[in-house]
C-alpha cells in the first residue's frame, strides 16, 4: 500500500479502497461543502424571516392604533331652546330644526361650563378644536334617534380631533418648541385638566371598519374601500374566471397544434409578465374612451383587472387540465365518450382544485393591485359607500395609497391599520385556496 | 379485396370475421410503424398479438378502434373492416365505433368515482338504461360478468381507486363490457398484476369469449398459449406469421416465428 497518499493513484483492478487517504480527504470535503451550502441556505432563509418580521411588526405596531380612538366625555345639555321642543312641534318640523342647528354650539357651552377661564374668540376656536368636526354629525343623530333627550343633560362620548388623539397616542413630541407643534401650550394643558377628570379615554373604533373615506382622519373608514374592492372583484371574477376557464380548455384539448397556437400560447405566457399598468393604460383606452363607461367604477375597475388576472387564470387552469393524467382521457374515449363529454365529465372535474387555486391566487394579485386603476380613475376621494358596480369607488390599495400620501399625522395608523386589512383579506384567500388544494388532491 | 390472407388456411372460408385488416400501413411522422397489415379477426376466437417491444402491436391494437386518432402524428392508411364497413371512411362516427369495440388497458385505469359509476359511465352516456333500475341491472350483470360482483357488491360506492390492481383491472373489463361491445381490445391487460390475478382474468377472457371478439396483445407465450384460438406474430411493424395459436406455437413455418417463441430474438 504505497500509494496510498498518491492523490491519483493509476487504476487498480482490485477493490476500491474507502480507507485510503485521498478517499478520506474526499469525503470530507463532500461534508464540508455540504455545510457549507446548508448554512447558506439556512442565512438565506433567516433573512427573509428577518426582513418578514420586521415589515408586520412595523405594520401592526403602526396600524394598531389605527383601529382605536381617543373620545372625550362632556356633559351636553340638548336646550329645548336651541333645538326646538318634540313634544310642541311635529315629527318632520322637529326634525328639520335639528337638522339647522348649529350642534358646535351645544359643544360650546358644556365645554365653557369646564373651562369657564377661556374667553375671547380665538381661544374658544381653539378650545372647541379638542373634539372632532365629527362630533356634531354624531349629536345630531343622537338627538333625532332619541328625542326624549331634549331637556336633559347628558354625558356623551364625542371623539377628539385627530391632533388631541396622536398627543393621546404619544405621536406628536411634546417636548419640541411649542412654534415647532401643532398642539399649542394651551390646549396641553386643557387636554391635561380633561385628563386628571377621567374624561379623556381610548376607545376600539367601529366606525374605522363601517365608515367610507374623510378628510379628517378620526372619521376615516375602510368599508367603503372594501365594498369597492369586492365589486371589483366580483366583475374580475365573472369575466375572467370563465373566459379563461374556455380558453384553457380549448387550448389545452381542442386547438391544433400549429404555429398560430403556438404563437397564442407564447402571448398568453408574455402576457401574465406585462406591468399592470400597461393593463390599465388599455383599459383606460378601451373601456372609458372607446366605450365610454363611467370613470373610477368597478365594473370598469373589475374588467381591467380580468385583463390582468387571465393569463394567471389561463396557465392555472392550462397547467392543472394538463396534470390530468392520459390514461383517464384514454378511458373515457375507449368507452365512446365524445370529446366534449371526456372533457366536461372526466377532465374538468378533476382539474377544477388546481383550477380554482389558480383563479383565487389570481384574484388575490387582482386584490393588491393599485397601478391599473389609478389609470382608470379609481383614485378619487369618495366618501359614500358604493351601492352598485356603475358608482364611484375606490379599493383597498388604492385607499392605503391615498392615506399614505395624506400630510396628517393620524393617517400614518389609518393606513397601517388598512394594510392589516388587505392583508387579512389577502391571507384568507391564500388559506382558501390551500385549503381548496389539499381538501381536493387526487391522489392516483 | 375480401379474399382472406393464405395463412388463415380453410377455416377463414366457413366464418365471416368480424373485423379485418386490409393493408393497413401506420406512420409516426416518418416512423413506419406497421407495415401492410392483412388480418381477419374472428368474433368466436380470441386472438393474441405476439412480437418483440416496438413492433407495432399496441398501434396495430389502437387502429382497430382509432384511438390513435388522438396522436396528432399518427397517420393511418388502407382499411379497416367492422362487418365489412370500413371504419376509417369519413363517414363513421368515431364516438359509436369506440361503444362497439370497447378497450381494457395496460395499466388499469378506473375512474376516480365509485364502482357504480365507473360501471355505470358507458352506458349513461350512450343512453343504455331508461330508468335507474335498468342501469342497476347492467352496473350488476356487468360486475358478475367481470368475476368482480362477489368482492364488490357491499361496497359500490367505495372509489374504484381504491380497489387493488388485480380488481380495478375486472372492474375496467366490466366497465368495458357495460357498454354492450361487439369487440374487446385488450392491450396487455395483466402486465401489472400478479399470477392470481393474471389467472382470473385469464379465466375471465375464456368466459366472455363467446360473447365478444377478443384481441389481446400479450408477452406472455404461455398466455397466448392458453387464452387464445388464434395467433398473429409482429416482428418490427410486420406481421410475420397469424394462425392457430397450436401450430404457431408448435410448427411455425417462419424462421423469425420459431427464434422468437424460442426465446432467441425479442
Ligand atoms: N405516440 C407515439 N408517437 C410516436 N411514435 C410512437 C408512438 N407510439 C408508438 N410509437 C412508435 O411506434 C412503434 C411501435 O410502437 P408500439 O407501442 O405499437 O409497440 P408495441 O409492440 O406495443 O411495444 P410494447 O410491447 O413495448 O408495448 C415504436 O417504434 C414506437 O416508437
Ligand atoms: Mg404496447
Amino acid at each position: 500500500m504505497t500509494e496510498r497518499n498518491v492523490p491519483h493513484a493509476e487504476l487498480s483492478t482490485g477493490p476500491t479502497d474507502w480507507k485510503s487517504g485521498a478517499m478520506q480527504a474526499r469525503i470530507a470535503r463532500r461534508y464540508r461543502r455540504e455545510r457549507i451550502f446548508q448554512s447558506l441556505g439556512l442565512g438565506a432563509v433567516v433573512i427573509s424571516v428577518l426582513f418578514l418580521v420586521f415589515l408586520l411588526g412595523n405594520i401592526v405596531k403602526n396600524g394598531a392604533y389605527g383601529f382605536v380612538q381617543t373620545s372625550v366625555s362632556i356633559d351636553v345639555t340638548f336646550s329645548a331652546d336651541l333645538l326646538g321642543d318634540p313634544t310642541s312641534l311635529s315629527p318632520e318640523a322637529f326634525t328639520e330644526k335639528v337638522r339647522k342647528t348649529n350642534m358646535l354650539r351645544l359643544i360650546q357651552t358644556s365645554m365653557q361650563e369646564l373651562f369657564p377661564e377661556v374667553k375671547g374668540r380665538r381661544d374658544t376656536r381653539t378650545l372647541l378644536r379638542i373634539v372632532s368636526t365629527g362630533a356634531r354629525a354624531q349629536l345630531r343623530n343622537m338627538i333625532l334617534a332619541d328625542p326624549a333627550l331634549i331637556g336633559t343633560t347628558k354625558r356623551v362620548e364625542l371623539l377628539t380631533s385627530d391632533d388631541i388623539d396622536q398627543v393621546i397616542k404619544g405621536n406628536i413630541d411634546i417636548s419640541l418648541p411649542e412654534a415647532n407643534r401643532k398642539v399649542k401650550d394651551n390646549e396641553l394643558s386643557w387636554l391635561q385638566t380633561l385628563q386628571n377628570d377621567d374624561r379623556i379615554s381610548l376607545n376600539f373604533h367601529s366606525q374605522f371598519l363601517t365608515g367610507g373615506d374623510s378628510r379628517e382622519p378620526e372619521l376615516a373608514g375602510v368599508w367603503g374601500a372594501i365594498v369597492g374592492s369586492a365589486f371589483t372583484l366580483m366583475v374580475t371574477l365573472l369575466t375572467a374566471f370563465p373566459i379563461g376557464l374556455c380558453a384553457a380548455i380549448y387550448l389545452e384539448e381542442f386547438a391544433p397544434k400549429n404555429r398560430f397556437t403556438d404563437i397564442i400560447e407564447i402571448n398568453i405566457n408574455n402576457l401574465a409578465a406585462v406591468p399592470s399598468i400597461v393593463f390599465g393604460l388599455l383599459g383606460l383606452a378601451v373601456f372609458l374612451s372607446v366605450m365610454g363607461m363611467p370613470r373610477s367604477a368597478p365594473i370598469v375597475g373589475g374588467l381591467t383587472l380580468a385583463l390582468l388576472t387571465l393569463p394567471t387564470v389561463i396557465i392555472a387552469s392550462r397547467a392543472s387540465i394538463a396534470a390530468v393524467p392520459p390514461s383517464i382521457r384514454d378511458a373515457a374515449r375507449g368507452l365512446g365518450a365524445s370529446p366534449m363529454q371526456v372533457v366536461f365529465h372526466h377532465v374538468i372535474p378533476l382539474a377544477m382544485p388546481g383550477i380554482m387555486t389558480g383563479t383565487i391566487i389570481g384574484m388575490a394579485r387582482a386584490l393588491g393591485e393599485s397601478a391599473p386603476l389609478l389609470m382608470i380613475g379609481m383614485v378619487a376621494f369618495i366618501v359614500d359607500i358604493p351601492g352598485s358596480i356603475n358608482d364611484a369607488a375606490t379599493v383597498l390599495p388604492v385607499q392605503i395609497y391615498l392615506w399614505a400620501d395624506s400630510p396628517e399625522r393620524a393617517f400614518v395608523e389609518k393606513t397601517s391599520a388598512a394594510i392589516m386589512v388587505l392583508l387579512f383579506f389577502l391571507i384568507a384567500m391564500n388559506g382558501i385556496a390551500i385549503w381548496l388544494r389539499q381538501k381536493f388532491e387526487q391522489k392516483w | 379485396m375480401n379474399s382472406a390472407p393464405a395463412e388463415t388456411g380453410p377455416e377463414a372460408i366457413q366464418a365471416k370475421p368480424k373485423m379485418a385488416a386490409r393493408g393497413v400501413n401506420v406512420f409516426y411522422g416518418d416512423n413506419h410503424a406497421i407495415k401492410d397489415i392483412d388480418l381477419d379477426l374472428y368474433a368466436d376466437k380470441v386472438t393474441s398479438l405476439i412480437g418483440p417491444s416496438g413492433c407495432g402491436k399496441s398501434t396495430f391494437l389502437r387502429c382497430l378502434n382509432r384511438m390513435n386518432d388522438t396522436i396528432p402524428i399518427c397517420h393511418v392508411t388502407g382499411e379497416i373492416l367492422l362487418e365489412d364497413e370500413n371504419i376509417y371512411t369519413s363517414g363513421i362516427d368515431v364516438v359509436q365505433l369506440r361503444a362497439r369495440v370497447g378497450m381494457v388497458f395496460q395499466k388499469p385505469n378506473p375512474f376516480p368515482k365509485s364502482i357504480y359509476d365507473n360501471v355505470a359511465y358507458g352506458p349513461r352516456i350512450h343512453g343504455l338504461a331508461a330508468h335507474r333500475t335498468d342501469l342497476d341491472e347492467i352496473v350488476t350483470t356487468s360486475l358478475e360478468k367481470a368475476g368482480l360482483w362477489q368482492e364488490v357488491k357491499d361496497r359500490l360506492d367505495s372509489s374504484g381507486t381504491a380497489l387493488s390492481g388485480g380488481q380495478q383491472q375486472r372492474l375496467c373489463i366490466a366497465r368495458a363490457i357495460a357498454v354492450n361491445p361487439e369487440v374487446i381490445l385488450m392491450d396487455e391487460p395483466c402486465s401489472a398484476l400478479d399470477p392470481i390475478a393474471t389467472a382470473k382474468i385469464e379465466a375471465l377472457i375464456d368466459e366472455l369469449s363467446g360473447r365478444y371478439a377478443i384481441i389481446i396483445v400479450t408477452h406472455s407465450m404461455q398466455q397466448a398459449a392458453r387464452i387464445s384460438r388464434k395467433t398473429a406474430f409482429f416482428h418490427l411493424g410486420e406481421m410475420v406469421e397469424y394462425g392457430d395459436t397450436t401450430e404457431i406455437f408448435t410448427s411455425p413455418k417462419e424462421d423469425r416465428t420459431r427464434d422468437y417463441i424460442t426465446g432467441r430474438i425479442g
